[in-house]
C-alpha cells in the first residue's frame, strides 16, 4: 500500500524531443492517495493507457519520476513494483486451469500452497468462478476469461495499486453492472488504491471518488463527479461529460453581462475585462436551460427538433446559427416553432480560451 | 412426404476432375499395386505371386535395416531442428532493421534446390578440396565421409539441419509474432519468469504452427532421397542407405519391380500412419480427456 506520486512526467514514444506534438503525455504532476478509487477518463488516444503503463512500469517515461511513498521507482521493473494491472482484452494462460491461472501471481512470488489455496477459493467465490475452478481456462466464455484476468489482478492482497485498463469492454452490459459493483465492494473491503481507465463517463462517474479527465496528453481536470458536472474547468470536460454535453457558445462579456447574438443576459457574477484577442465562451448544461412560451423573458429561439429519450425530452433549439440543447421534463407542453430560452444564471460558466474563469459575486 | 427431385447431371461437371485425379494419382498407384502382386523376367511377361513380395519384405533384413536407419534419421532431425528452430525464432528481433535481414537470411537455404544443397555439401566436405573437410583434416581430425559411416551421418544431418531448420524458424517466428503484447505485459505484472513465459504463453500459442512444422519435417526427412544420394550415394557400405535410396536401388538398379512396388506401398502406409499419429497426439496436447475425442 502506498500513495503514488507522478512528478513532472512526460512521455514521447519517439524519445526525447523538443517538439511538443511528439508527446503522448505532456508534462503532468499528480498524486494518488493510498486507498483512493480513481477513474481516468478521456477519449481514445488521449494518453490514458500510456499513463497507466508508466505507473505499472511497462513503460519508462521520457521525463520525470514515479514515486511510491517517496521512493523513486522510475527505473524499477514491473515485477518489483508490486502493482496489478488488468487489460482491455482477457489474458489467460491457456494450458492452465482456472485455479492455476488465479494462483499464478502468488506462485511466481514463492508463496506457500497453504496460503495460496484458501485465497484462490475465496476469490473464485467472489467472482462466481468456483464451479469452473478445475476446468482449462481456454474453454470458458469471454466473460469468464475476463473474470479470470480480474481475479489475477485482485489475488495479491498487498499490492500498491490495481490498475484497470478498460477492463469491461468485452463484457455484456448486464454483467458490467455486476462486476463494477463487485469491484466497488472489493475496494471498500480491502482498501486497494484503484485506478480505472475508461472512455465511458457513466463507468467513470459511478466507480470513482475522484475523476481525472485527460485530453490530448494533458490532464484537464481532477475532481469529484459533481465538480466535473457543475463546474467543468475546461470546455472539453463540459462537452465530454454529460449527455448531451454542455452548451458552449461564443459571447461578448462586459462585467456581469454577456451578449449572445445581440441578446443580453445578466449573470450573477462580475468578471474582469478580458483582452480583445481572447476567445470568450459561455457554457451551460442542458439541464439548466428552460424553454418558455415566446412571450416570456429570454432568448428568442427556434425549435429545430425534440427527441424523446424516455425519462426526459431533449430539445434542439437555435438562436440564429447557435445551437443549444435543452433538457425538458417529460410533461412540458410546448406548441409552435418558437420559444424563449431562459438561463439559470447560477449555473452559467464563462470560459476564456477554453479555461474556466471565476467571477466575483456582488 | 415430399419427394426431392433427383438430378444426377451435376456429376458430369466433376468428370474432368475425376479424369485428372485418375491419371495423375489413381492409375499410377494402381499400377504399383498391380506390380506388387506379380513377378516379371522382362519382355513384358508377368506372373501372379500373391502376397509373396510382402511376405519377403517383412522378413527382409535389408528392409529392416533401411527402416531402422530411416527412423533413426528422422528422430535425430526432429530432435535437433524443432528445438533449434524455436530457439532461433525466440532470439530473432521483433522490430527494426534486423527483421528483414533475419527473415531473408533464413529463407535463403529454403530457396536452393535439393540436389544443389547436396552438391554444396559434397564439395564442402571433401578432404582434398572442400573448405570444411580440408580444414578439419588439417586440424588433425579424422573426417572422411566417404569412408567413415559416422562422418557420413554427421555430414548428412548437419546438411539437413542447415537446409531445413529455417522452415521451423519461420513457422515459429510467425507463431510468436501473433501473440498480443498484452500477454507479455500481463506476465510481467504476474511476476512470471522467462521460463514461465515460454512454458505458459509462447509454447501454447505456437502449438498450431509447431504441429505443421513437425509434420512437414517428419514427412520430408522420412522421404529424404536427393541429398544423401548426391553426397554419399548410400554409403559407405549401406550406412546411409535410407528407405527411398534403397527403393530406387531395387526398382531402377536391380529392376526388381515386384519387390520395389511392395516396398513403395509399405513405405507409403508407414508415412501415412506416423503422420496420423503425430497429428492426433499433437492436436490433443493440453486438452482434457473429455474434450479430446479425436
Amino acid at each position: 500500500m502506498a500513495h503514488i506520486t507522478l512528478k513532472d512526467i512526460a512521455h514521447s514514444y519517439t524519445g526525447e524531443s523538443d517538439n511538443p506534438y511528439d508527446y503522448a503525455l505532456k508534462e503532468l504532476n499528480l498524486t494518488w492517495r493510498d486507498g483512493g478509487a480513481y477513474a481516468l477518463l478521456g477519449p481514445s488516444g488521449c494518453g490514458k493507457t500510456t499513463l497507466l503503463n508508466i505507473i505499472s512500469g511497462l513503460l519508462t517515461p521520457t521525463r520525470g519520476q514515479v514515486l511510491f511513498n517517496d521512493e523513486n521507482v522510475t527505473r524499477l521493473p514491473t515485477e518489483q513494483r508490486n502493482i496489478a494491472q488488468i487489460f482491455q482484452f482477457p489474458v489467460i494462460y491457456d494450458t492452465m486451469t482456472v485455479f492455476q491461472n488465479l494462483a499464478f501471481p502468488l506462485k511466481n512470488r514463492g508463496r506457500s500452497k497453504t496460503e495460496i489455496e484458501p485465497r484462490v477459493i475465496e476469490l473464485a467465490r467472489m467472482l462466481g468462478l468456483e464451479k469452473d475452478l478445475y476446468t482449462k481456462a481456454q474453454h470458458l466464455t469471454a466473460d469468464a476469461k475476463q473474470k479470470i484476468s480480474l481475479g489475477r489482478g485482485l489475488i495479491r492482497q498487498s499490492v500498491n495499486a490495481i490498475l484497470f485498463d478498460e477492463p469491461l469492454t468485452v463484457i455484456d452490459p448486464q454483467m458490467k453492472w455486476e462486476l463494477r459493483s463487485q469491484l466497488k465492494y472489493l475496494h471498500k473491503q480491502f482498501g486497494f488504491t484503484m485506478i480505472y481507465v475508461t472512455h465511458d463517463q457513466t463507468e467513470a462517474l459511478t466507480f470513482a471518488d475522484e475523476v481525472i479527465v485527460m485530453y490530448e496528453g494533458e490532464i484537464v481536470q481532477v475532481g469529484t463527479p459533481e465538480a466535473l458536472f457543475e463546474r467543468p474547468e475546461h470546455t472539453f470536460v463540459g462537452y465530454f461529460i454529460g449527455s448531451p454535453g454542455m452548451n458552449i457558445t461564443p459571447c461578448e462579456l462586459q462585467g456581469n453581462r454577456i451578449v449572445i447574438e445581440g441578446h443580453e443576459i445578466t449573470l450573477d457574477c462580475t468578471y474582469t475585462d478580458q483582452p480583445s484577442s481572447a476567445k470568450i465562451e459561455v457554457g451551460i448544461r442542458p439541464e439548466y436551460l428552460r424553454l418558455a412560451p415566446p412571450q416570456e423573458k429570454g432568448l428568442p429561439v427556434k425549435i429545430i427538433k425534440i427527441d424523446d429519450i424516455g425519462r426526459h425530452k431533449i430539445a434542439r433549439v437555435a438562436v440564429n446559427e447557435r445551437i443549444f440543447h435543452v433538457v425538458m421534463p417529460e410533461i412540458s407542453a410546448m406548441t409552435g416553432d418558437h420559444a424563449s430560452l431562459a438561463f439559470d444564471t447560477a449555473h452559467t460558466n464563462i470560459y476564456v480560451n477554453d479555461h474556466l474563469i471565476a467571477g466575483e459575486r456582488p | 412426404m415430399i419427394q426431392k427431385q433427383v438430378n444426377q447431371k451435376a456429376w458430369f461437371m466433376v468428370l474432368p476432375v475425376f479424369l485428372l485425379v485418375a491419371f495423375s494419382a489413381v492409375i499410377p498407384l494402381m499400377t504399383v499395386v498391380n506390380y506388387s502382386f506379380q513377378d516379371t523376367f522382362g519382355s513384358n511377361q508377368f506372373f501372379w505371386v500373391g502376397m509373396d513380395w510382402f511376405r519377403d519384405l517383412m522378413h527382409s533384413e535389408r528392409f529392416h535395416d533401411a527402416f531402422l536407419r530411416q527412423i533413426a534419421f528422422s528422430s535425430i532431425i526432429l530432435a535437433i531442428e524443432i528445438p533449434l528452430g524455436i530457439a532461433i525464432a525466440l532470439a530473432m528481433p521483433r522490430k527494426g532493421w534486423g527483421v528483414p535481414v533475419c527473415l531473408i537470411s533464413m529463407s535463403l537455404p529454403l530457396l536452393i534446390p535439393w540436389n544443389v544443397v547436396g552438391t554444396i555439401w559434397q564439395i564442402f566436405g571433401r578432404v582434398d578440396i572442400g573448405l570444411l573437410g580440408h580444414s578439419l583434416a588439417s586440424m588433425g581430425i579424422d573426417y572422411n565421409y566417404t569412408q567413415d559411416p559416422i562422418a557420413a551421418w554427421i555430414t548428412i544431418i548437419v546438411m539437413d539441419v542447415w537446409h531445413w531448420t529455417s522452415l521451423v524458424v519461420l513457422l515459429s517466428y510467425a507463431g510468436l509474432c501473433s501473440i498480443p503484447d498484452a500477454y507479455y505485459q500481463a506476465a510481467k505484472i504476474d511476476g512470471a519468469s522467462r521460463i514461465a513465459v515460454f512454458r505458459y504463453i509462447q509454447l501454447p500459442k505456437m502449438q498450431g504452427v509447431l504441429l505443421i512444422a513437425v509434420l512437414l519435417r517428419f514427412m520430408d526427412s522420412f522421404m529424404i532421397y536427393t541429398e544423401p544420394f548426391v553426397i554419399t550415394g548410400g554409403g559407405p557400405g549401406n550406412s546411409t542407405t535410407f528407405m527411398s535410396i534403397d527403393l530406387v536401388k531395387m526398382a531402377v538398379g536391380q529392376f526388381d519391380l515386384g519387390p520395389a512396388a511392395a516396398m513403395s506401398l509399405v513405405y507409403f502406409l508407414i508415412i501415412l500412419l506416423l503422420s496420423w499419429i503425430f497429428y492426433t497426439v499433437m492436436s490433443n496436447v493440453g486438452e482434457e480427456s473429455k474434450n479430446g475425442g479425436a
